[in-house]
């Protein structure tokens, strides 16, 4: 908001004849209100009847873990989203990308180092043939993808019985990787020493022996925020921001002004794959083991997430810290529930219902932004 | 005009086959600096083949193409930009959810900082749009307004600006009125105008003769992918501007048939 206001006064320095835009009108035309308006409402509707100890800092780190997780998804659906294409193979692009993950270091014996990096650039690959297809066939992306949905889980209940003899779970990658430097960064908790001096000056809950009762953010909240602050400045301030919102406006206009279409698209799809295995990474390294139910309907989470964060199913309008926030939303009410007197099941109904309000405002805000009839 | 140079633009017998189809069958035409040249034709005369072989995304089959007096090949749009010949298309020009800014400066953003850093200056960005559209006599508010607040007019004049801002020496505008009311049309026709007096060459493509007839100083007529002809403002009328176009003698007919109400 802050910010808003610097620009405001800065545009009236450099040009007094012009009109100062009204701080609604600018909010307005910011994707991402609808997003913080509903998070403020599910906050204080959690103020007011979910048990306080929710909104301690043990209680955030539980919302946030699986907040990040999908929001890594949603950031990268985001930019896909207003890059004007679909991707329905994100989640199981999760599970297979976790089994590559889970065979490059069990059966094949790699350094884990060299399993991410190789799992990163086969995602790559997969986004780019997704992409590729999606591109030279002109059909749309929701069915090609939505193709890839079962073929990549299919393939990785097939991979996962081929690698361990006829399970479907993957066991063992924790004894793997114990001693990888490179383990700090995808998994376990950050900034530990930083809760432990907050423990030591009180400022945070602590166990009656010192150690602070949450011992540090997980690395996957790092990564969302880092992603989060990431795809913003590149979509507001960069060039190829300007491209990805051009490719989902019309591609043919934005062809004819000398916009790579089809690269930055393909690009999109080998940044959501890789979106995707990074999550893989991170869950995988975390639970030890992979299986086949990995990022089991996290396509669709994702694009409702996004969805709640401003971007229009057709492209061309959005943003990623909307999808930051959606994120947020989605990992608030699924957990704040059972800190709730109400049944969790309740969650698929809000849900559902925060989706239709989010479609039905969006809509409303891209007219009176544009100006559409 | 004093024309001192000689045309900007000058193709000679351009042929251009589509398989076994003949889109252009030896069309000849030139523009010079400062002028308006009105390229009309009924559907199916070869119009679309002739700007997509000026703008570089058709490959002429055969024939002349000079820019300032050297023969050039383009293979691309882009090299057709780069060599000061830009094209606004009537509906592919503008994205309506994008900034005007964003628009402005689509495909060609200033870039600042060092790699990793890299970034659009969008400050100048604004400053520039706003500058231009100033010019234009469009009252831009704020250009980081959609450009789907503009009218149908003030768009194509935002699109024909970016083209002039971009150093375009030669503007091939695809029948910029044939979607627009009257009034919008004038403010084109106007901007048309101006755009000339700057000392660019125009061509301009459109079916309606009385917008033709308002702007331009010269007319090449298309049928069946020859050249009918080209025709000074002063050697010819409305008129007979209207019927070389739809081919003459049947138009007549029908025009008495029904009274003379064409």
């Amino acid at each position: 908001m802050a910010l808003l206001e610097q620009k405001t006064t800065a545009a009236q320095k450099v040009d007094e004849r012009i009109k100062p835009v009204s701080l609604l009108t600018q909010l307005m035309r910011r994707p991402e209100l609808g997003a913080v308006a509903g998070l403020i409402l599910v906050l204080v509707f959690f103020f007011l009847t979910a048990d306080p100890t929710m909104f301690s800092l043990a209680g955030l780190m539980t919302i946030m873990a699986p907040a990040s997780q999908l929001g890594i998804l949603a950031i990268a659906a985001a930019l896909l989203m207003i890059g004007g294409e679909f991707d329905l193979s994100i989640g199981s692009m999760v599970a297979f990308a976790g089994l590559v993950f889970g065979v490059l270091l069990t059966n094949f014996g790699q350094q884990l180092a060299v399993a991410i990096v190789l799992t990163m650039l086969f995602a790559a690959f997969m986004g780019a043939i997704n992409g590729q297809i999606v591109i030279h066939t002109r059909l749309p992306s929701f069915i090609v993808t939505l193709a890839f949905l079962f073929i990549l889980r299919g393939l990785t209940l097939v991979g996962l019985k081929w690698a361990t003899g006829g399970s479907t779970q993957l066991r063992g990658i924790g004894e793997h990787v114990k001693d990888s430097a490179s383990l700090a960064i995808f998994s376990g908790d950050a900034l530990k020493d930083a809760f432990v001096w907050l423990a030591d000056q009180d400022l945070i809950d602590k166990f009656p022996n010192g150690m602070p009762k949450v011992s540090g953010i997980p690395v996957s909240v790092l990564w969302f925020a880092a992603l989060a602050l990431l795809a913003t400045w590149v979509l507001l301030r960069t060039r190829m921001g300007n491209w990805i919102f051009a490719a989902g406006g019309d591609p043919n206009a934005a062809r004819n002004s000398g916009v790579p279409v089809h690269r930055v698209k393909t690009g999109l799809f080998a940044l959501t794959a890789c979106a995707a295995a990074l999550v893989a990474i991170i869950t995988v390294l975390d639970a030890g083991s992979t299986d086949a139910r990995r990022g089991f309907q996290k396509e669709f989470e994702a694009i409702i997430a996004a969805v709640i964060g401003g971007c229009l199913l057709t492209g061309g309008y959005g943003s990623a810290i909307g999808a930051f926030f959606g994120a947020i939303i989605f990992g608030s009410v699924s957990i704040g529930l059972t800190y709730t007197k109400f049944d969790s099941d309740w969650f698929q109904v809000f849900l559902g219902s925060m989706l239709l309000l989010a479609v039905l405002f969006n809509n409303f805000i891209r007219r009176k932004v544009t100006g559409e009839r | 005009m004093a024309n001192t140079k000689g045309p900007i633009i000058q193709v000679t017998d351009i042929v251009k086959h589509y398989g076994s189809v003949i889109a252009l069958n030896g069309v000849s035409m030139h523009v010079s600096a400062g002028e308006v040249l009105c390229l009309l034709g009924d559907n199916g005369a070869g119009k679309s083949t002739l700007i997509k072989t000026l703008s570089g995304v058709v490959r002429p089959s055969s024939g002349q193409f000079l820019v300032e007096g050297e023969p050039v090949n383009f293979t691309s749009p882009r090299a057709a930009l780069d060599a000061g010949i830009a094209t606004v298309y009537q509906d592919l020009a503008m994205i309506p959810l994008m900034s005007i800014t964003r628009n402005f400066f689509m495909g060609r953003e200033p870039l600042k900082g060092f790699i990793p850093f890299r970034h659009v200056d969008f400050k100048h960005c604004n400053e520039v749009t706003r500058e231009e559209m100033h010019k234009i006599g469009i009252d831009v508010r704020d250009p980081n307004q959609a450009v789907g607040t503009l009218s149908g007019g003030e768009r194509q004049c935002v699109a024909i600006a970016r083209a002039v801002y971009f150093g375009a020496k030669v503007l091939i505008l695809d029948e910029p009125t044939s979607a627009l009311g009257v009034a919008q049309t004038s403010m084109v026709l106007k901007y048309i105008h101006q755009v000339r007096q700057k000392g660019l060459g125009v061509i301009f493509i459109t079916h309606n003769v009385r917008h033709a007839y308002a702007v331009a100083d010269r007319f090449t007529i298309l049928n069946r992918g020859q050249t009918l002809g080209t025709y000074a403002k002063s050697d010819i009328t409305m008129d007979e501007l209207q019927n070389l176009m739809a081919g003459g003698k049947e138009l007549q007919q029908l025009s008495e048939g029904l009274g003379g109400t064409i």
